[in-house]
Order: structure tokens, then C-alpha cells, then sequence
């Protein structure tokens, strides 16, 4: 078992015609298929106006709702540009999709808000945008993350950022620790899932033994989730915040990534994390350890 | 995008937020006339920059003389803008620096009864715009929030829906408004709210918004900042941009597609990701080193980008070596290898430049890098890059 994706996952492409849309579509199609040759998980995608097209054997389609009709897709991954990617996740939470990845960096913040508020109606997962997917290793991938550098295994990895979870990732399979799914949350400052629902989701998953959370200064989801752990999470967590260096009212390339009023530092989130048992990385060169030591801390 | 306090009454005017009536003055002449021009026997200088303490910051060159003053005569107004305009101005939010005033602003004194805080952002927890207020006007939020935080008022409200009349009357009877008060209050507070949203902004922070002696709410202040995501849709706001108020590094990184802030140490770093780049910073500052810059260089790396962001970082006199850091996802090491090499020959590298490469392609691209010939430092993991870069300047 793994989170949000599984060998049922069925992907559709909104904005498969770009460049971007359909590069990492075959790279999506290309990583299942290593491990079942005879399945295509990339089912097809959308592009308006360009219906009964097909670009490298995907067929395409003008809706979400008639791809998700004809092809019995269940999972959308979003690239299309920021000036229509409220409409992109509220098209294909109202055509059933289930899972929702959005990819696309600089959404409107209160685009998001309007988002947020609407998919209160629907019964779908999103998760971003601004983020690099979802992939659990050896099955599937929705996103833009190599696929080779990770390894099954059982940790469960929640980020807001995307080369700095791969880092984490190649430090994990150095010492031996592969991933039971890898979630890219999205540095933006609001965002589909948070690291709560995630920290829940592994937290029921029988192949998930530790956690690893990768936060960033600005706002306060890492003090939240520092509460979560102290009183709901049995499994070890690691976790490393990124930007304890980084100077008050400056944004760090993430919409998200800015330290206001005083709140939102690396330094306020590494205690409340301590505080909450959690092992938490001083550089980002121990994040992989950190999970280590908090895997031996709980054997002893 | 921040605006001026100037720019942003303007807008607050046409949205129909109350705003006192003021002049725009570029040298003291100016200034003078906008006091006559006026007609009252007080008004106010205000400097204008993009950052907040005015009233009580004051210039590098002459420390008794405020950011903003009250005035009583257009010699007066005259004189204190001889003292301001070119001058720098240094605030609790400047930094040590300051910043230079190149615009006055000059208003209308009014008859001050109370004085309340306001301001407008998104809320990340509730995912909607959040209203606050406060009675304690003039003081900053974030000092009530930690010496009384039982003043704060807020207020969530949706954004097509905007800020409904009943939360408006709610705010006004817990700050003790009565009678027309509360009334002017409702149409103050709604309006404000449908100009946070209408033009995305980021923050709108009104600081004090006064209660006159007759009743009336008006905004005394105006800082408001734009969500850069959205200026697709207000393509109206550029003009209002002032470049002279933006690090011209950072301006450039900006056309160049880059994500650029300066900062004060003396290791340049170019990274890709902004996470990543994030935490090469700590990891410079952990190992004893100082960063001179946050870059993220982006997915593409292309040679273009790399070259500019050299560029940019070897501009800053203070840069005594370079990190490149980047770990090779879908964009492979050896090509980004390429795009290196070449952007190293087209700059003219005089300091160290350590490489740390991890990720697709990376045999094949440390080994370009042994083979070039090139001075090029090259790092096994993060520490010790850290490490290299560290010891290359001590």
C-alpha cells in the first residue's frame, strides 16, 4: 500500500498540448510502465478546442468530463498556465476526478482562495499548485520529479519544495531508506493539502513506518503540524526547515516562502517540531539521518 | 508589488475609500504651493518610500529631521522639504542604509478624534482574506499582537462575496463606534475589502485609519501591495511600479526569468530550486560562511540563464566566491554542466567557483568538469561544498 497513488491510478493531462504538459506526460507513462509493461496509466488529456487530436498516442479531448467519460480516468495532473488554473482544478473536481496534482507555479493567491472555498462541494484531493506531484516508487508517478532517484521503501515523505525533496530523497536511498510515497505540497501560500491531511494519510498506511516533513519559513503550517505530531502521529518523524538564513520581508522564490511580522522562521518551527518529538535536521545535509535517528530513537 | 502611500490613496479615492485631500511635491517650490494650494493652517510632509516607520524615521544627514511633519505655513512646508527631498531616510524597516526620497507627499491636517489600525491579507490556515483591526492606532500590529492580543479584531470574509455588511457593524460596535460612526464604518470597511480583492492585492494596511472629530472614517495611511501572480489582470498597475525603490540586481534577475534577493555575506550562490537554494544559504552560514544572495536559476538552466545569473551574482563587489549547487532531476547534470562551462568562459571568473552536482547524468558530467581544464572546485556532497567554499575565502 502507499498514499493517493496505487496501481488504480489513472491519469489525465490538463494542458497535454504544451510543451511541458506532454513531456512530463510520457515521463509519467514511461515510469509506470517499467513496472507494468502491459498497462498505460496515462490515459489522455485535455486541451480545449483541440478534441479528437491525439499527440504521441494520447488522445485528447475538449473536457474533463468527457475524457474522464471516455477514458475512466481518476487522477488529473495540471500544466496549464496560471491565468486558467482555477478553472483547470474546479473543471476536473466537477467532472469526478478524484485526485487532483497542479503543477502550474504563480496562481493568483486569491484564485486559490475562490478555489479552496468551491472544492468544499466536491470529494477531491488536491494537491498544490506549485508543487512537483506525487510519486510512489516502483508503482507510479503524477508529477515532474525524477522517477529513478527514488526507491521503494517506508518512508513517507511530505515537502514544499521540489530539488530540495529529491536531495532528500538520494540522501534517503544513500542510507538504505526508500519511500512509500513522496508528496510535494507546494510552496504557495495556500495550497490544496496540507502537511496535516498527509501526516493523517501516512499515519494509517500499513507500509509507511516513518515520516519526513520538509517545511520552509513563512506562515505557520509547521507549527500546526507540530501540534498533529505531539498528539496524533505514533510513527517516528524527521524533518528539516529550509531558510534560517533568510532575512524578514524578503520572498525566497516561493509565493510562500516569506517571513512577515515576525512569524514564520525556521526558528520558531524547528522548536515547535522539537517540542513535538520530532528529529529535526540542522543542515540540509542530515536530512536523510534525521529520519534515521528518529527510526533508532523509537527502537531504543 | 508595493506601492507608493501616495499611489495607493489614489486608488483608495476612486474605489470610494475616504482619503484626506494631498498634493504630490518634487522639490520645495512644489511643496510650498501644495501648502497654499491646500488652503488650511496645518498640514503634513510625508516621505515617500516603500517602507514604514516614516513618522518617526529620520535622515542619515540630519538627525532631527523626521520623515513626516506636521507644517504651519508654506515656508515651512518649503523648508522641511529642502531637508527631505534627495536625503536618506532611515526607518526601523529600511535597514541601516535607508532609502533615498525622491517624492513628498503633502495633505490636509484633519481633526483627529481617534486613531485605529487596520489591514487586509490572506489568510493561509482559513484560505479566505482576512479584515483586522485594532484600537491601538499608530502602534504596529505585530507589538499589539504580543503585548494585547486580545485587542485584535478579524473579521474572514469571502472574496466574491466580500465583507458583509453585519461584519462591518460588528467590528464597529466592539471598537465602541456609535450612531453615524458605525454607519460611515460599514461603508469604510465594505469598500475597503471590495478594493483588496478587485485589484489583488497582497496586503492593504491602513495605519491609522482616523475618526474624525465629526464622525468620519478616513484613511490617514495607505500601504498596499500587490500580488505579482495577478498583475496579468492589472496590467494598469506597471506604471506604478518604481524601479528606484527595487535592488537594481534583483530588477535584472527579474527580466532574466531568475529569482534573485541580495543579501549582505560574501558567497554567491546559484541553485536550482528555491528550496534548495534556500537551504544552500543555511548551509553556507552553518560551516561559518556568509551568503551573498539567494538564486534560484530555475527547472530550465539554460546557458542564457546561467551566464545572467553569474552575471548578477559577480556584480556584487562583496562576492569573494561562487556555490553552484544543483541537483540534476529532469533537466540532466551534463547539461547543465554545459550551460556552466560556457557562462564560466563568457563571464571571466576571478574568484573560486565550487560545483556540487548531484542527480541524472552526474558521472558523466563531474567528469566533463575534471576534463575541461577549467579552475573549477568540485564538491562531493553539501558539506563538503560548504566546506570548500568556506575554506576558498579564509
Amino acid at each position: 500500500m502507499s498514499i493517493l497513488v496505487d496501481e488504480d491510478t489513472r491519469i489525465i493531462t490538463q494542458g497535454i498540448t504544451g510543451k511541458a504538459g506532454l513531456f512530463h506526460s510520457q515521463q509519467c507513462r514511461a515510469y509506470a510502465a517499467e513496472f507494468r509493461p502491459n498497462e498505460n496509466i496515462l490515459v489522455g488529456g485535455v486541451t480545449p478546442g483541440k478534441g479528437g487530436e491525439e499527440v504521441d498516442g494520447f488522445p485528447v479531448f475538449n473536457t474533463v468530463r468527457e475524457a474522464v467519460g471516455e477514458t475512466g480516468a481518476n487522477t488529473s495532473l495540471i500544466f496549464v498556465p496560471p491565468p486558467f488554473c482555477a478553472d483547470a482544478i474546479l473543471e476536473a473536481a466537477d467532472a469526478g476526478i478524484e485526485l487532483i496534482v497542479a503543477i502550474t507555479e504563480g496562481v493568483p493567491v486569491l484564485d486559490m482562495s475562490r478555489v479552496s472555498y468551491k472544492l468544499q462541494d466536491y470529494p477531491c484531493t488536491l494537491i498544490g499548485p506549485n508543487c512537483p506531484g506525487i510519486i510512489t516508487p516502483g508503482v507510479a508517478k503524477i508529477g515532474i520529479m525524477p522517477g529513478y532517484i527514488h526507491k521503494p521503501g517506508s518512508v513517507g515523505l511530505i515537502s514544499k519544495s521540489g530539488t530540495l525533496t529529491y536531495e532528500a530523497t538520494w540522501q534517503l536511498g544513500n542510507l538504505g531508506l526508500g519511500q512509500s510515497t513522496a508528496v510535494g505540497i507546494g510552496g504557495d501560500p495556500i495550497i490544496g493539502t496540507s502537511f496535516i491531511d498527509l501526516l493523517d494519510m501516512f499515519e494509517d498506511d500499513p507500509d509507511t513506518e516513518a515520516i519526513l516533513l520538509i517545511g520552509e519559513i513563512g506562515g505557520t503550517a509547521e507549527i500546526e503540524a507540530a501540534e498533529y505530531i505531539s498528539e496524533h502521529i505514533t510513527k517516528p518523524v524527521g524533518a528539516f526547515i529550509a531558510g534560517k538564513t533568510a532575512p524578514p520581508g524578503k520572498r525566497m522564490g516561493h509565493a510562500g516562502a516569506i517571513i512577515s511580522g515576525g512569524q514564520g522562521t525556521a526558528a520558531e518551527k524547528m522548536a515547535a517540531l522539537e517540542a513535538a518529538g520530532v528529529v529535526v535536521a540542522e543542515s540540509p545535509a542530515d536530512m536523510g539521518s534525521a529520519v534515521k535517528r528518529a527510526i533508532d530513537k523509537r527502537k531504543s | 508589488m508595493k506601492i507608493h502611500e501616495y499611489q495607493g490613496k489614489k486608488l483608495f479615492r476612486e474605489a470610494g475609500v475616504p482619503v484626506p485631500r494631498g498634493i504630490v511635491a518634487t522639490s520645495p517650490e512644489e511643496a510650498a504651493a501644495a501648502y497654499n494650494e491646500l488652503g488650511g493652517s496645518l498640514a503634513v510632509v510625508k516621505s515617500q518610500i516603500h517602507a514604514g516607520g516614516r513618522g518617526k524615521g529620520t535622515f542619515k544627514d540630519n538627525p532631527d529631521q523626521r520623515g513626516v511633519v506636521l507644517v504651519r505655513s508654506a515656508d515651512e512646508a518649503r523648508q522641511n522639504a529642502e531637508r527631505m527631498l534627495g536625503k536618506t531616510l532611515v526607518t526601523i524597516q529600511t535597514g541601516d542604509e535607508g532609502k533615498q526620497v525622491n517624492t513628498l507627499f503633502v495633505e490636509e491636517g484633519l481633526d483627529i478624534a481617534r486613531e485605529l489600525y487596520l489591514g487586509i491579507v490572506v489568510d493561509r490556515e482559513t484560505h479566505c482574506p482576512v479584515l483586522i483591526m485594532s484600537s491601538e492606532g499608530g502602534m504596529e500590529i505585530e507589538v499589539v499582537a504580543e503585548k494585547s492580543p486580545e485587542k485584535i479584531l478579524r473579521e474572514h470574509f469571502d472574496a466574491d462575496m466580500g465583507l458583509l455588511p453585519f461584519q462591518a457593524r460588528n467590528l464597529a460596535f466592539a471598537l465602541g463606534m456609535e450612531g453615524a460612526t458605525v454607519r460611515a464604518a460599514e461603508k469604510f470597511l465594505t469598500k475597503i475589502c471590495k478594493f483588496f480583492v478587485d485589484n489583488d492585492c497582497s496586503m492593504c494596511e491602513i495605519n491609522p485609519l482616523i475618526v474624525t472629530g465629526d464622525g468620519q472614517l478616513v484613511a490617514l495611511d495607505a500601504k498596499v501591495t500587490f500580488d505579482e501572480n495577478a498583475l496579468f489582470r492589472h496590467k494598469d498597475f506597471e506604471p506604478l511600479r518604481d524601479l528606484t525603490e527595487e535592488e537594481p540586481a534583483e530588477v535584472k534577475a527579474q527580466k532574466a526569468g531568475l529569482s534573485y534577493v541580495k543579501l549582505d555575506g560574501n558567497i554567491g550562490c546559484l541553485v536550482n530550486g528555491a528550496g534548495l537554494a534556500m537551504s544552500t544559504m543555511d548551509l553556507i552560514k552553518l560551516h561559518g560562511g556568509e551568503p551573498a544572495n539567494f538564486l534560484d536559476v530555475g527547472g530550465g538552466a539554460s546557458v542564457e540563464a546561467v551566464t545572467e545569473a553569474f552575471r548578477i551574482i559577480l556584480d556584487d563587489k562583496n562576492v569573494k566566491a561562487v556555490l553552484v549547487n544543483i541537483f540534476g532531476g529532469i533537466m540532466k547534470c551534463d547539461v547543465i554542466v554545459e550551460a556552466l562551462m560556457t557562462a564560466y568562459d563568457k563571464v571571466g571568473f576571478e574568484v573560486p567557483l565550487v560545483v556540487r552536482l548531484e542527480g541524472t547524468n552526474v558521472e558523466k558530467a563531474r567528469k566533463m568538469l575534471e576534463e575541461s581544464g577549467k579552475d573549477i572546485i568540485t564538491a562531493a556532497d553539501l558539506t563538503d561544498a560548504a566546506k570548500k567554499v568556506v575554506g576558498s575565502i579564509s
